[in-house]
C-alpha cells in the first residue's frame, strides 16, 4: 500500500505541471494578444501597454512566465480582478458556497442512488427495474440545464415550492432544489452503477455460500452483497465529489448561486484573464486531488487492484 | 492457423451445459453420474466444424435484431440522420424568415409548434437545427476516435516508455473537465472571434481523446499478446502490421460501445457551449443556440425553449441506448446470464 500510494503520488507531479501549463498557456500564450483584447483592438497608449504586460509578466519569455505564475500560485498570490479585489478573497468567498452545494448533491445522489440501485440490482428484469433503467437513461439525456430551467419553472414559479433563485448568503434551504438539479445525471449513473454491481455479486460463490449457511435474506444483501458491491460506487461518488467541486458552470448560472462556477463564468465573459487562471488552475488541483484520493480509497477497499 | 485452433475445442463444450440442464430439470437429484445418454454421442459428433465459426460481430448482429432497446434506438438514429440532411422533407417553412408580426404567437395551422420572440417557426428551426448538433457530434466523434485510439493502441501495444509518456500526457487532458476545457479554449480570441462548428470540435476533441484512448489502451492490453498474435507473427507478419490487422480489429468493440455514448455526451457538451455563448455563433441554426435564446423568455413561452430540448434529448437518448445495446450485445459473457 506504502509503495503504491508513493507510486500515485509520483505520478500525480508531472500531471499537476502538465495540467498547469496548459492551463497558462492557452490563457495566456496563444495566438489573439490579451493585452490588446483588453482594449477591444484599439490602439493603446505604448507607456499603458508596457505597464500592463509588466503586470501580468507578458514582457518575460514564456519559461520565466509560467515560473512566476507558479510560484504566485503556491504562495496564492493571485492577482487583482479589474475591480482591485484579490482573486484569492473573492475565490474564498465563493468556495463555501460550491462546496455546500456540492455536500447536498452527493448527499442526494448517494442515498437515493443506492437505495435505488439495490432494489432494482435485487430484482433484475422486473417491472421496477426496468422502471428506474429508462428514467435513469433519461436524466442522462436530458441536459442539465433544461432540468435546471424545467425544475425552476414548476417548483420554483408555479407551485412556488423554493425560490428560484438563491439570494446573496446562499443558505442550505435554498440550495435545495440546485443541489437536486445538479445531482440528478450522477444520481441516474449511480443509481445503474449501484445495480450492475449488486446483480453481478449476486451470483458470486460467496453469496451462495451464506445462503448455505442459513444466514436470512437480509444479512446476505446487507452484509455481504452490499458491501462488496459498494467498493465502485464510492469511487464513482469520490471522484463526482471532485467534480461538483469544481463548481457547476450551467447549475449555478440558471439559479444565480454565487459560486466558483458562476465566478469563473462571469470571469471568462469579461475577459479577466487573472481571474480564469487562477480559478482554473484551482478546480484542475481540486479534480486531481480527489481523483488521487478516490485511487488510494479503491486500493484501500479492493487490495486486488494495487498489484495491477 | 488460429481458425483451426477454436473449433478443436469447441465439440468439448455443448456436453457439459447439456448435461447440467438435464440433470436439473428433473430437479430430483437421483445418482451422481452425469446422465450422458440425454446428449448422444453421436450427435456431438455431427457438430459440423467445417463451417465457419460465428463471429463476434455475426453473434451480436443476431442478438441486436431482437433487442427492441436497439431497434428503437436504431430507427431513431436513423430519422435523425435523414432529418439533418433533408430537413426541408420535414419543414415547409423557411426558419430564418422570421415575421416580428408573429412574435412568440402559439401554434395555428402551418406552424404546429408556435413562435419564438422573433417571430419565427418553432417546429422548422427545431428540423433544421437537427443538422449543426449532429455534425459537432458526429465530428467529434471521429476526431476523438482517430487521436485517442491512435494514442492508446500506441501505448497499449508497444508499453514501456511509450505508453508511460502517453498516459501521463492523456492524465494531463483529463485533469480539465470537458465542459471546463472546452470553455477555457473557447474564450481564447482566437477561438472566440472565428465560431464555427469547426472550433467547437477542436475544442471537445483536445478535451474529449483521453477516455478513448484509456479505453483503447485496455482493450489492446488484453489483446497484445493473444495467441491470433504471435501465430500472425511466426507467420512472419510483421510487429505493427499485427497490430493494424489483428490486435485492433479484436480491440474494436468496447471502443465502439463507448465512442456511441459518447457521441451523445457531445452533442450535450455542444449544446452547453452554445447555451453558455461559447458554442457555435449565433448564425448557426442548433438546438443549444435555440434553448438560449429561448431562455429569457422560459417563464412566459416555454415551449420554445422545451421542443429545441425535447429533440435534443431524442437523440442523445437514442445513441446511449445504441451503446447499452450495443454492450449487452458484443459482451457475450454479460448476456448469457
Amino acid at each position: 500500500m506504502v509503495m503504491f500510494t508513493l507510486r500515485r503520488f509520483l505520478q500525480l507531479i508531472p500531471v499537476f505541471f502538465g495540467a498547469t501549463l496548459l492551463v497558462y498557456f492557452l490563457v495566456f500564450a496563444t495566438p489573439g494578444d490579451p493585452i490588446a483584447a483588453l482594449s477591444g483592438g484599439k490602439p493603446m497608449a505604448p507607456a499603458v501597454e508596457a505597464a500592463l504586460r509588466a503586470q501580468y509578466n507578458l514582457d518575460q519569455p514564456f519559461w520565466v512566465q509560467y515560473g512566476l505564475y507558479l510560484k504566485n500560485l503556491v504562495t496564492l498570490n493571485l492577482g487583482q480582478t479589474f475591480s482591485g479585489q484579490e482573486v484569492s478573497a473573492v475565490i474564498a468567498r465563493a468556495y463555501p458556497v460550491t462546496a455546500r452545494l456540492a455536500i447536498m448533491a452527493l448527499a442526494f445522489e448517494a442515498i437515493f442512488g443506492v437505495f435505488f440501485g439495490v432494489i432494482a440490482g435485487l430484482r433484475k428484469g422486473k417491472l421496477f427495474d426496468s422502471t428506474v433503467l429508462v428514467a435513469s437513461l433519461i436524466v442522462i439525456a436530458v441536459p442539465t440545464f433544461v432540468l435546471g430551467f424545467v425544475l425552476q419553472l414548476v417548483v420554483g414559479v408555479q407551485l412556488g415550492w423554493a425560490r428560484p433563485t438563491v439570494s446573496g448568503a446562499a443558505p442550505w434551504n435554498e440550495l435545495i432544489l440546485p443541489a437536486l438539479v445538479l445531482g440528478l445525471v450522477s444520481l441516474a449513473y449511480v443509481i445503474r452503477l449501484t445495480r450492475a454491481s449488486i446483480s453481478e455479486n449476486m451470483n458470486a460463490d460467496y453469496v451462495r455460500t451464506a445462503t448455505a449457511k442459513g444466514l436470512s435474506r437480509r444479512r446476505v444483501v446487507v452484509v455481504h452483497i452490499l458491501r462488496n458491491s459498494l467498493i465502485p460506487v464510492v469511487t464513482f461518488l469520490g471522484a463526482d465529489l471532485g467534480a461538483l467541486m469544481g463548481g457547476a458552470i450551467v447549475t449555478e448560472g440558471i439559479f444565480n448561486v454565487p459560486g466558483v462556477g458562476n465566478l469563473l463564468y462571469q470571469a471568462i465573459l469579461k475577459g479577466e484573464s487573472a481571474t480564469v487562471v487562477a480559478v482554473v488552475s484551482l478546480l484542475v488541483i481540486v479534480f486531481v486531488v480527489a481523483n488521487l484520493v478516490v485511487d488510494l480509497l479503491y486500493a484501500w477497499l479492493d487490495p486486488r487492484i494495487r498489484y495491477v | 492457423m488460429s481458425e483451426n485452433l477454436t473449433p478443436e475445442t469447441e465439440p468439448a463444450q455443448p456436453v457439459a451445459p447439456a448435461a447440467r440442464q438435464g440433470k436439473t430439470s428433473s430437479r430430483v437429484i437421483e445418482h451422481f453420474v452425469a446422465p450422458l445418454e440425454d446428449t448422444p454421442l453421436a450427435a456431438v459428433d455431427k457438430v459440423d466444424n467445417t463451417a465457419a465459426p460465428l463471429s463476434l460481430w455475426a453473434d451480436a448482429w443476431r442478438n441486436l435484431r431482437k433487442q427492441p432497446l436497439f431497434i428503437i434506438s436504431a430507427l431513431l438514429i436513423v430519422l435523425v440522420v435523414v432529418v439533418a440532411g433533408f430537413p426541408q422533407w420535414f419543414a415547409s417553412v423557411d426558419p430564418t424568415s422570421c415575421d416580428l408580426a408573429n412574435s412568440a404567437e402559439g401554434a395555428r395551422a402551418g406552424h404546429p409548434l408556435g413562435f419564438t420572440l422573433q417571430g419565427c417557426d418553432v417546429y422548422s428551426r427545431m428540423i433544421y437545427g437537427t443538422r449543426a448538433s449532429l455534425t459537432v457530434g458526429v465530428l467529434t466523434t471521429i476526431g476523438v476516435l482517430v487521436i485517442g485510439g491512435t494514442m492508446g493502441a500506441l501505448a497499449g501495444y508497444y508499453g514501456g516508455w511509450l505508453d508511460a509518456i502517453l498516459a501521463r500526457l492523456g492524465d494531463i487532458f483529463f485533469a480539465l473537465p470537458l465542459i471546463l476545457g472546452a470553455i477555457v479554449i473557447n474564450q481564447l480570441p482566437a477561438f472566440r472571434d472565428n465560431r464555427s462548428v469547426w472550433t467547437v470540435v477542436v475544442a471537445l476533441v483536445l478535451f474529449g481523446w483521453p477516455q478513448i484512448a484509456r479505453i483503447t489502451r485496455g482493450a489492446v492490453l488484453e489483446n497484445r499478446n493473444a495467441d491470433f498474435v504471435t501465430a500472425s507473427k511466426a507467420l512472419g507478419l510483421s510487429r505493427f502490421s499485427a497490430l493494424v490487422r489483428h490486435v485492433i480489429p479484436n480491440s474494436l468493440a468496447p471502443i465502439i460501445v463507448v465512442a456511441s455514448i459518447s457521441l451523445g455526451t457531445f452533442i450535450v457538451a455542444e449544446a452547453t457551449l452554445s447555451f453558455l455563448g461559447l458554442g457555435l455563433p449565433g448564425s448557426v441554426m442548433s438546438w443549444g443556440n435555440d434553448i438560449s435564446a429561448a431562455q429569457p423568455q422560459v417563464r412566459n413561452n416555454p415551449g420554445v425553449l422545451l421542443w429545441p430540448a425535447l429533440a435534443l434529448s431524442i437523440t442523445v437518448l437514442s445513441f446511449i441506448m445504441l451503446g447499452d445495446a450495443l454492450r449487452d450485445a458484443l459482451d457475450p459473457k454479460a448476456r448469457k446470464r
